[in-house]
């Protein structure tokens, strides 16, 4: 058998035992590492002892561009000083907007090795300090900057392609994207944590009000879709794709604390297992056997899945990288959730809406919760963590069974797919 | 062993010879448009220059509004869009491209499936792109 087929597992077991997570949103005083001290402090005041700081042996710090966001590169040992933690080895992985989803992989190979027990992993990203032109610039260097960026994609371009191409494929129409985005808001709503915490409803009704207050003609809005299909109040960022089908351009950290399976009982009682862990790479989109597939998410998966013992079948819930709305489709039918092509209806019935029977992003997602690039995979598995946990509050998911959840974290337009299945024990 | 099969050579022939040239692995066969030291399929290092005849269709296509700094210098932006995609090469591989000749502010009215050709017109030599348009 080759090697590369070999079935994978972990050397010892690995559970998640503290979460936590800054606020997201624009906070033009704060530099990345505040950020995370942020997340950090998040995470030890709601855990469930208290901890010692000095028993953390070892850290990964996610993040894509602190040298082109805050011109400062070599993060990771800043972040230790600023947490106190120095001399403990700590070190930044950079994997685009999957950097944290590699971070959390490295750490629970680092316990997995025996060499670590307790294990600090999380990401990071300052972004608002760019015009929107920059940040634009910054993420496509995130695509293949010899043949993918000459050639004029930007990144909601290439997904704004793959969107193209779903909609020539099967019957997805412009409005299953756009309900994506409300359903996403909707749960975004009930996270105070939330860059965009309310409802594309509530954003609607706000534009109308401030358009009577000042005098002017109130639009004519109906409907959620009656805004979002309106130019003016939802432009175009690269056709078929909307500003409300784009997430935002956030600052945030995200963190979470690994510790060997065999001990995470000194910590919790309601630890979360990491079951499955899973990472593949991919092509361009010119190169893919598929423009409307990223095959990294498929090959992710199936190595989550054999790891953790289950099929798609078996996840109750899921976090999804959904930076774009079109990706959310693209994710739910790369994870096997849905037949490809059927994601768009799925979303029509509300099956993965927070009281479905497939729950995607109750936490918002990247669209409503905002997406601090290298910090956005390791903020799903902060949500799933308080979802398996029974402790996510009004967004909790509303199925009676929540016992694995699964975490989608994609790098650039899919040349890195980090998957994770996480089980309460 | 030093290979001249790279991006500054795709770039400088597309703007020296006017002509689309990849590559074409001698010990499979396979054709890459991207010029590459190594073919990705067999992992052959036997690569030869391989000329594309220039012909393609559009498979998938975006007209992008929020543009990157160089392209709203030419121009484009909000009013303005531009439309990239992805072309199957008449030999059979894709490669990402920008469209010209259409419409970007009007996007129903570009079609996948519709025949391309290389376009050369307003290439910069400063920044050479791969451009296609309606054959």
């Amino acid at each position: 058998m080759a090697t590369a087929t070999r079935k994978r597992r972990l050397g010892r077991q690995v559970a998640i035992v503290g979460a936590g997570l800054s606020q997201f949103g624009a906070f033009p005083d704060k530099d990345s590492r505040d950020l995370f001290v942020e997340a950090f402090q998040d995470m030890i005041q709601t855990m469930d002892q208290p901890i010692d700081i000095d028993d953390i042996e070892c850290a990964y710090v996610g993040n894509y561009s602190s040298d082109l966001f805050e011109t400062q590169g070599h993060t990771a040992p800043i972040v230790a000083d600023w947490l106190g933690m120095t001399p403990i080895p700590i070190t930044r992985i950079e994997n685009a907007c999957a950097s944290s989803g590699s971070a959390l992989r490295e750490g629970a190979m680092a316990i997995a090795s025996g060499m670590y027990d307790v294990v600090l992993v999380g990401g990071m990203e300052k972004m608002t300090n760019l015009p929107t032109e920059g940040v634009t610039d910054v993420l496509a260097s995130a695509a293949d900057g010899l043949y993918e960026v000459p050639a004029g994609l930007t990144f909601p371009g290439i997904f704004g392609a793959i969107a193209k191409a779903h909609m020539d494929r099967y019957e997805t129409s412009l409005d299953h994207l756009l309900k994506v985005g409300i359903k996403n808001h909707n749960n975004g709503a009930l996270n105070p944590k939330a860059q965009f915490n309310v409802t594309i409803r509530d954003l609607m009704e706000r534009r109308m009000a401030r358009a009577e207050q000042r005098g002017q003609p109130v639009p004519e809005w109906q409907t959620e879709l009656d805004f979002l299909n309106d130019d003016r109040a939802n432009p175009w960022i690269a056709w078929p794709l909307r500003l409300y089908d784009c997430a935002p351009i956030t600052d945030g950290a995200s963190c979470i604390l690994l510790v060997a399976a065999d001990i995470a009982h000194n910590f919790t009682d309601r630890p979360v297992s990491l079951a499955g862990i899973g990472q593949a790479s991919g092509k361009p989109l010119h190169d893919a056997d598929e423009l409307t597939s990223l095959s990294a998410a498929k090959e992710a998966s199936r190595q989550a899945y054999e790891m953790a013992g289950i099929t798609a079948d078996d996840v109750d819930l899921a976090e999804v990288h959904d930076c774009f709305t079109i990706a959310e489709i693209v994710a739910s039918e790369d994870l096997g959730f849905f037949a490809p092509g059927e994601g768009p209806r799925a979303v029509d019935e509300g099956r993965t809406a927070l009281d479905g029977d497939r729950p995607i992003n109750t936490s918002g997602g990247l669209k409503s919760k905002g997406h601090p690039v290298g910090a956005s995979g390791v903020g799903q598995v902060v949500e799933i963590y308080h979802q398996l946990r029974g402790e996510a509050g009004e967004r909790q998911a509303k199925k009676s069974k929540l016992e694995v959840g699964l975490t989608h974290n994609v790098g650039g337009t899919g040349g890195t797919c980090v998957v994770n299945v996480l089980r309460r024990e | 062993m030093p290979s001249e099969f790279n991006a500054a050579n795709f770039y400088k022939r597309l703007r020296e010879d006017g002509q689309l040239t990849g590559i074409r692995c001698n010990a499979c066969g396979g054709l890459s448009p991207e010029a590459r030291p190594m073919c990705a399929a067999c992992r052959s290092f036997d690569v030869a220059w391989h000329p594309f005849s220039g012909r393609a269709t559009l498979s998938t296509f975006t007209c992008i509004s929020v543009v990157p700094d160089y392209w709203g210098q030419k121009g484009y932006g909000r009013n303005n869009p531009y439309c990239s995609g992805i072309v199957t090469l008449e030999e059979g591989p894709r490669i990402s491209a920008r469209i010209t000749g259409v419409d970007g502010a009007n996007p129903q009215s570009i079609r996948t499936g519709m025949a391309l050709a290389l376009d050369l017109a307003d290439l910069d030599p400063e920044r050479p792109s791969l451009a296609f348009k309606p054959a």
